[in-house]
């Protein structure tokens, strides 16, 4: 076999690549070709491209390493234009497609000439674990500009600056038995559970399923085993019961069998979801499935032998080296030493040597290797070099030679000379781990196994695990263990499989694999070259050494101390070889050491895929009133309370000029205080509350009496957690003997909602009483000031009469001929009518109210004039003036607490705790800053001494701050220690900016103390 | 996220439905007047956070807005059981394979005598 002229490293024929469509690309600003069927690493290594990145701590040229999801060396920048960035994207997983643009995300100022190398080569033997912390320790406060530079040199990635043009959906799914992983025993498995007649869906993370059959030198009945693999996905793809999905990642394994599934459908095609007839379909996708069963069948990742020099690009993976040429048609080198613990690996000498290609030796590290690949190499004349390993690899951008010696694993040393072998790549396994990563999100922790030399998963109720993923590494035991466990998954259900004839694979004969992590070098670990352990950040043998030196002896401990497996691959290479290096250092063996725990993600998933459809306009519902169009056709801008949208104030234009937020507030004020202003209150949650001990149900909750108040009445209650601090406050009225309408604050609505049930449910079952929320059936507007009355005594027939319809009276009737209730309540000290009517009908009236308004200069109002009006009066809001820290008798609200009621309604005993009757508590007052221009800000804290030495005693802080155009100044609310028993001290708020304001502490009631102007 | 199944509504359902509210089986206590501050405070403050089985109460927010009871495991997030308000658990941290038989009768019993909750 020869090359093609363009790829150097291309095969003439074999792989699963279309040679017939080349794709081109570019890497680093360079051009390629491809070709379809290609990974951009295999397209990499087809190019010669050796260095596909810089080492995130040292700066060390670095080159693929591996096929899959395992890499640690190839991350990438994807993207030609701004808004396409992704970061960190593996070329080994990332389809190669036309027009592909992609860039190491490290390098600076690019991958092969790197000035961070520097320190890597000059500073490298300095740099132990923690060594940025060491060395830029002091001073402290210069930390913050240290590390702006480090991460500068170092940087994984960066994300995109503009909108993303994609768009990414959620998926909720159901399924008997989720099989993950499509390789041998996944597809066993599916096809045993899909016959059965099962719900099943098989996800596999690669552009094409099959799984190691793709590249298996092995037959199955006789034919390539890539053919029983098509076969069998075609005849699922066929099947109604079974949901195929390519390019879909397990990610997490969450609770109760939920698996959230990251299908990448355009991800494959470009950069952006190209369009199909004018529309862009979804780019990626999260199917959230919730699994009866679930079967993991996700193989298992190759380990490396951690040797000197072994991160030189040219150092693979022996599998990766197998599948590069098997699957992509590609040689990633002219000259190979292959250093094995086991017989599984030979398989990539025999596939080099196949590939034409000249195989120097394979370094075994057994004395007597006598399996049958072993023999089939021997058989071809290969060089095998027994009881031996590659102690070093030589070279600088490329590898230029291995340097072999016999060695004594057991006894960590190098027992014979060096020899050194010419050749431009080295690959290597030390033994395969299963990918335990799902089962472990689980919680359970996996267990050593010494006859395969690795971590099996265990597995809680419901998981199962078939194949390589449990260390069963042998195709036909795979084959078996897939379709067993989907029999037993199906069973555990309660539905049967169906037994398929498996096909034959001939018996193959395998030797014992022998236990190599580190190889050991003529010098000791601390001062050899650098054996690297952990490519992607840069964890060498060397710092594993020195963290247990240093006194690390729990694994844990030495992962985050080096940065073990924190990169965006999890160690998936690494991890096993550090923790044997770990246990060597301790003595200990790796069962003793443990391994550490994987969390989702497996895999990088963006946060498009994460967020789906719930960004922008759909991130959070908006909730809006029955009036609302009327208030966006008045110009209104609104403000959020909770999901609703309010009007926050109404700025006119006048003469061409729109009214600040502050003129149209001391406006919207003025109406209200000297004619009448009008504002969409709808949003206040309103709860029904029916049954005949409604009444008692109402004095248990709140703090204040109800036992008498009487139909067409309303009450101002407070209500109190059992801690006694207040939670909500409103109004509820009497509608008949046993029929209560109750108002909450409108963020408060559904947790009263909730508080009221937890207490009828839980504690006072026996009383007969019913809660609905009606917030949505009623609309609400306040009418209010001066000529309130006038105004509505026009447009309806209930008696308006000062004495008949009293100041916290409700009356039914008709306003604007429909029917309504009206509560005369106030939340502006000004007279007030609150006019409810069904939801459908509010425009009508509103707009009525607005036809019969004009001549009394009928003014809508905001949320901001509305709490200008309230805090003139003293009227508190929950949650702004009170914080979950803050009781009745701190609000100096005694006369709305009923000490003498019969039962112990919620909060009262706590009322009489020692803490609740500290002198010093902070109490709610009036301020009046000494600068009448002054508007204290919300939130400033508040000393009594301002000369004092930093740090100042804080006693409280400012809760509502406004202008009152009727004061003609400003004013606030404030929470102060012993405050209602400093009533005319002064006290200061030191300011960010270096003010100090004085201010008064006076009483909360500002406008109208006697409450008169309510009352007219 | 939990599969949770509502012991009211007799489904399965994703917790997005559900919210947790703390602890199962804090009786309010009968006089709150006669309870010291440290009893009160102990009712107010402090709960029980085992490794291994707890009960719990939840309640279906979004769904029948019922409260009702779940024991689960603590380290594993199996949910042993739900139970309704006024029932007593099957599964707790001495029977941690399920209550034997006679004391599965008691508890029938048990509910029996509760029939009139109206929870």
């Amino acid at each position: 076999m020869s090359q093609s002229l363009k790829q150097p490293n291309r095969l003439r024929e074999g792989g699963r690549i279309d040679r017939a469509r080349t794709l081109s690309f570019t890497f680093n600003g360079k051009r390629y070709q491809g070709h379809a069927g290609d990974t951009l690493a295999s397209a990499l290594l087809a190019n010669g491209v050796d260095i596909v990145n810089r080492s995130f701590k040292y700066s060390r040229p670095r080159g693929i390493v591996a096929a899959g999801a395992e890499e640690p060396n190839a991350l990438v920048q994807l993207g030609s234009t701004e808004a396409a960035q992704v970061p960190n994207v593996r070329a080994t997983q990332q389809a190669l497609f036309d027009g592909l643009t992609a860039q190491s995300t490290n390098g600076w100022p690019n991958v092969q000439r790197d000035v961070m190398s520097l320190v890597g080569k000059l500073g490298g033997r300095f740099m132990p674990p923690g060594f940025y912390y060491k060395t830029f320790m002091a001073p402290a406060s210069m930390w913050m500009t240290y590390e702006k530079y480090i991460r500068k040199g170092a940087g994984l990635g960066r994300s995109p600056m503009e909108r993303d043009p994609d768009s990414y959906d959620h998926l909720n799914q159901h399924c008997d038995l989720l099989v993950v992983g499509a390789g041998p025993a996944g597809l066993a498995a599916a096809l045993t559970a899909a016959r059965g007649g099962g719900r099943v869906i098989l996800c596999d993370e690669q552009e094409e399923m099959g799984g190691s059959l793709l590249d298996s030198r092995e037959l199955l009945d006789h034919q390539p085993a890539a053919r029983w693999a098509e076969q069998v996905v075609t005849e699922l793809a066929g099947l109604d019961n079974v949901t195929l999905l390519p390019r879909t990642t397990a990610n997490g394994y969450h609770d109760h069998h939920f698996v959230t599934l990251h299908e990448r459908c355009t991800e494959h095609l470009g950069e952006t979801a190209p369009t199909v007839d004018g529309y862009r379909p979804t780019r990626s996708r999260m199917h959230r499935v919730r699994a009866g069963q679930v079967l993991l069948a996700t193989g298992a990742h190759e380990r490396p032998l951690v040797y000197a020099g072994n991160d030189v690009p040219g150092n693979l993976v022996a599998g990766a080296v197998s599948t590069y040429i098997r699957r992509y048609g590609v040689v990633p080198g002219e000259k190979l030493v292959l250093s094995v613990s086991n017989d599984h690996a030979y398989r990539a000498a025999l596939d080099w040597d196949e590939a034409g290609r000249e195989v120097v030796a394979i370094v075994d590290a057994r004395r007597h290797p006598d399996g049958e690949l072993v023999e089939q190499a021997r058989a071809r004349g290969i060089r095998i070099i027994e009881g031996s390993a590659v102690i070093e690899a030589k070279g600088d951008k490329r590898v230029s030679a291995a340097r072999v010696a016999t060695i004594d694993a057991e006894a960590f040393t190098v027992t014979g000379q060096a020899e050194t072998l010419a050749c431009d790549t080295i690959a290597s396994s030390g033994g395969y781990s299963p990918v335990i990563h799902l089962a472990s999100h689980t919680g359970a922790r996996p267990t050593w196994n010494d006859e395969i030399l690795g971590f099996v998963p265990s597995l809680v109720k419901g998981v199962h695990a078939a194949g390589s993923a449990r260390g069963l590494h042998d195709l036909a035991e795979g084959l078996a263990d897939g379709s067993a466990a989907a029999a037993r998954a199906l069973a555990a259900l309660g539905l049967s499989a169906e037994a398929i004839t498996l096909p034959q694979v001939d018996a193959r004969r395998e030797g014992t694999a022998c236990a190599l992590y580190q190889v050991p070098h003529e010098k000791p670990t601390l001062r050899a070259p650098k054996q690297f352990v952990d490519l992607q950040n840069d964890v060498t043998a060397a710092a594993i050494e020195l963290a247990t030196r240093e006194g690390f002896e729990s694994i844990e401990h030495v992962k985050r101390y080096t940065a073990m497996g924190f990169g965006t691959d999890q160690g998936k290479l690494g991890n096993i070889n550090g923790m044997a290096i770990a246990a060597r250092c301790l003595g200990k063996s790796i069962p003793e050491v443990g391994t550490t725990v994987f969390r989702p993600n497996y895999t990088p998933v963006t946060f498009g895929a994460i967020v789906g459809r719930h960004c922008r306009e759909l991130f959070d519902p908006e909730r809006y009133t029955a009036l609302h169009q009327w208030h966006v056709e008045h110009g209104a801008e609104f403000e959020d309370v909770g999901q609703w949208k309010r009007p926050w104030y109404f700025p006119r234009t006048i003469d061409g000029k729109k009214e600040s937020m502050d003129e149209a507030v001391a406006r919207e004020c003025l109406a209200v205080r000297e004619k009448v202003g009008i504002l969409d209150a709808s949003t206040l949650g309103k709860i029904d509350i029916q049954g005949p001990d409604a009444r008692e149900f109402l004095g248990r909750i709140y703090t204040n009496k109800w036992a008498k108040l009487a139909p067409g009445r309303a009450r101002y209650g407070l209500m109190c957690k059992d801690d006694g601090m207040l939670m909500d406050d409103g109004t509820t009225s009497c509608l008949a003997e046993n029929h209560f309408l109750m108002t909450t604050t409108t963020g408060g609505a559904a947790g009263v909602m909730e508080w009221l049930e937890l207490w009828h449910q839980t504690e006072w079952p026996e009383l007969d009483v019913t809660f609905t929320s009606v917030t949505d059936h009623w609309a609400t507007m306040t009418v209010t000031g001066p000529e309130a009355r006038k105004l509505l005594a026009e447009i309806t027939d209930i008696d308006l009469d000062r004495d008949s319809f009293k100041f916290m009276d409700w009356r039914e009737g008709r306003v604007a001929d429909v029917p309504a209730r009206v509560f005369r309540i106030s939340f502006t000290g000004e007279l007030a009518y609150e006019i409810n009517v069904q939801a459908n009908y509010a425009m009508h009236v509103w707009k009525t109210l607005f036809a019969h308004g004009e001549k009394y200069g009928l003014t809508p109002y905001g949320t901001e004039t509305m709490h200008v009006l309230r805090a003139e009066k003293g009227f508190i809001i929950a949650g702004q003036d009170t914080d979950g820290s803050v009781t009745p008798e701190d609000l100096g609200m005694q006369w709305a607490v009923g000490y003498d009621k019969p039962n112990s309604w919620v909060g009262k005993r706590a009322l009489s705790r020692s803490d609740t009757r500290r002198a010093d508590r902070k109490q709610l007052v009036g301020l009046r800053p000494k600068d009448p221009k002054v508007v204290l800000e919300e939130g400033a804290q508040i000393v009594f001494d301002p000369d004092h030495a930093i740090p100042m005693p804080m006693v409280g802080h400012v809760t509502s701050s406004y202008y009152s155009p009727t004061l003609g100044s400003g004013f606030a609310l404030a929470v102060v220690k012993g405050g209602q028993s400093r009533m005319g001290e002064t006290v200061y708020l030191p300011m960010a900016d270096g003010k100090t304001h004085a201010a008064e502490i006076v009483g909360t009631i500002f406008v109208d103390p006697k409450g008169e102007r309510q009352n007219v | 996220m939990f599969l949770i199944y509502c012991p009211y509504c007799e489904e399965h359902r994703e917790e997005e439905e559900f919210h947790p509210k703390g602890q199962a089986h804090i009786a309010r206590p009968a006089d709150p007047e006669a309870c010291s501050d440290e009893q009160w405070g102990d009712y107010l403050f402090f709960r029980d956070n085992p490794r291994g089985i707890h009960h719990e109460l939840w309640v279906h927010a979004v769904g029948c807005r019922k409260f009702f009871n779940i024991t689960r495991n603590t380290v594993s997030y199996e949910i042993l059981e739900t139970y309704r308000m006024g029932e007593q658990p099957r599964f707790t941290a001495e029977y941690p394979e399920g209550k034997p038989a006679e004391a599965a009768a008691a508890r029938a019993e048990e509910v029996e005598r509760q029939e009139g909750v109206k929870a």
